[in-house]
């Protein structure tokens, strides 16, 4: 699948602005005053950004607001509601723990609550694609929802949480790594299904259907970047896990450490997720004689 | 609406015959000539007359190669469009509900007016039937042209889809799937109409009828000694010609 950067950019800032969200929503640091209004600037300002980054996404982005409508069967309209529910609700929490010192927990909580949903939201658009196998999977969820929480723990300083749950977002990400090089064989889609020819003989491309490119081709059967793959995955883990790790165990509550432990699982998120839309293949490959 | 209506009776749509299709591509033409001035935003192209030509298009045909166990491998033309899936995901996963399928006769149709161009109906779609306008911004794909099969102001032979009305070997049926005594229905009976990609629970209409199987009689071997190659020792008058052509 094309990794397109404004689609890059809001899943990794909106999952991190969230995933800050759910922990201030619980109190977690028990900030009041103008330190609160720091940490929800930045909460806002990751989870909004990201949000307004999507829309570049769009192609005819006027009938937005429509996209509020179909919360029946779309994930995608699911997601823009629970988004906009869950900033609604830590704006009146924020206003609290801003203005008024006090942390109203029952809006907190509910407040924390929808910022964790919206994170599956999102992941249950990629994961709900029978089309992606790679995608098609129930550790795309656990993926998203377990780095949007623990990111957000080290945003918020929680960092004892953010080391030990780093440890399990790593073994998650390898986990899905390794189960998703095979889900394309193993989903028992080929170009013989695809033409329904194979009760025929082996079916291979002849002559495709145009010889310059077109949308499907720009969109779906993105092939760049592949062979690289290997090392970039070596990259993501380093920064994404193992960097900040190490910067929470030289004691990174503060200061420098801090910063080089936000920066360096920052870019590892992205790495990942850039990774996560350029080996993803969609099975219309298949009738262009590309396996994905 | 983005749910997909209670099953109808009526399912419109298209039988493609992969046996006398020619791959001669004057569906594609005759559909992107219909739709890019019928129903909704133009099919637009890009750099149309540059290096780098691309463009929207709703019907295309690709072609392929089948290499049997024994036996010639065949070239099979294969024209493919939206199949106006009975399950269609790309209806459901629409957020603004301008990806519908319609309850009277099942046609999955876009209304542009709500669409916001994000794509994800594309993705969710197996079969790559539908291309987001890179002009227009929004998403493109067969109407099974809805704006010629009841219009009564076209004779009554042009009502059916342009791609049918056009194809110069008759590859291409339109009719009442949905309907058992339907010509195409019978048709589907009778050669064995298949689906595309079932595994994927999409329950297309539109069929494809499977190749007729090929003869594989002997006759054609009567040239076949004439064909065989000429010997490669060589003796008398030949080999002392061929011994000292070999020598100049």
């Amino acid at each position: 699948m094309h990794p397109a950067p404004s689609v890059i950019l809001f899943s990794v800032l909106s999952g991190l602005g969230f995933g800050m969200l759910a922990w201030l929503g619980i109190g977690k640091p028990p900030m009041t005053g103008f330190s609160a209004f720091i940490f929800f600037f930045v909460a806002y300002a990751l989870s909004v950004g990201g949000l307004l980054s999507a829309t570049f996404h769009l192609g005819n982005p006027k009938n937005s607001l429509k996209a509020f409508s179909q919360w029946r069967t779309s994930w995608l309209s699911r997601e823009g509601c629970c988004a906009i529910a869950a900033l609604t609700v830590m704006g009146v929490y924020a206003i609290g723990a801003i203005f008024f010192e006090t942390h109203w927990m029952f809006v907190g909580v509910i407040g924390a609550m929808l910022s964790v949903v919206t994170v599956f939201t999102t992941s249950m658009i990629y994961a709900q694609l029978k089309t992606v196998p790679r995608w098609n999977h129930w550790s795309t969820p656990v993926l998203f929802v377990s780095l949007s929480i623990f990111g957000g723990a080290l945003m918020t300083g929680q960092v004892t949480v953010a080391m030990y749950g780093f440890v399990a977002v790593g073994l998650i990400q390898i986990f899905a790594w390794f189960i998703s090089d095979s889900s394309f064989s193993k989903s028992g889609t080929t170009i013989e299904t695809a033409t329904g020819l194979g009760n025929i003989g082996k079916v291979r491309m002849f002559e495709p259907p145009h010889t310059g490119t077109n949308y499907l081709l720009k969109e779906m059967v993105y092939v760049i970047g592949r062979k690289h793959a290997a090392k970039l995955r070596l990259i993501a883990i380093i920064l994404m896990i193992v960097i900040p790790i190490l910067m929470i165990g030289m004691g990174a509550q503060h200061g420098i450490k801090a910063i080089i432990a936000v920066l360096s699982h920052v870019v590892g998120v992205f790495a990942s997720r850039w990774l996560f839309f350029a080996q993803a293949e969609h099975v219309v490959g298949l009738y262009y004689g590309k396996r994905g | 609406m983005t749910a997909l209506p209670p099953k109808s009776d009526v399912k419109l749509g298209l039988v493609i015959d992969l046996d006398t299709c020619v791959g001669c591509h004057a569906c594609v033409i005759s559909c992107k000539g219909w739709n890019t001035e019928n129903y909704g935003a133009p099919l637009s192209d890009q750099d149309a007359y540059g290096e780098n030509p691309s463009g929207t298009f709703l019907n295309r045909v690709h072609s392929y190669e089948v290499q049997p166990e024994q036996g010639a491998a065949q070239t099979i033309h294969f024209p493919k469009s939206c199949l106006h899936c009975e399950d269609a995901p790309c209806v459901t996963v629409c957020p603004t509900g301008a990806s519908y399928k319609r309850a009277e006769d099942g046609i999955v149709l876009v209304n542009e007016d709500a669409c916001i161009g994000c794509g994800l109906c594309a993705w969710a779609c197996p079969y790559g039937a539908r291309e987001l306008d890179q002009a227009a911004g929004v998403m493109k794909k067969c109407t099974l042209c809805v704006d010629r099969i009841y219009n009564e102001n076209l004779p009554e032979e042009d009502r059916e889809p342009a791609c049918v009305r056009t194809c110069p070997s008759g590859a291409r049926h339109f009719g009442d799937l949905g309907d058992a005594d339907s010509a195409v229905s019978k048709l589907v009976e009778e050669r064995g109409g298949m689906d595309l990609m079932p595994e994927l629970g999409t329950k297309p209409v539109n069929k494809y009828l499977p190749p007729r199987p090929k003869d594989q009689g002997n006759e054609i071997d009567i040239l076949a000694p004439l064909l065989a190659p000429i010997a490669t020792e060589t003796s008398g008058f030949l080999g002392w010609l061929d011994r000292n052509l070999e020598k100049i």
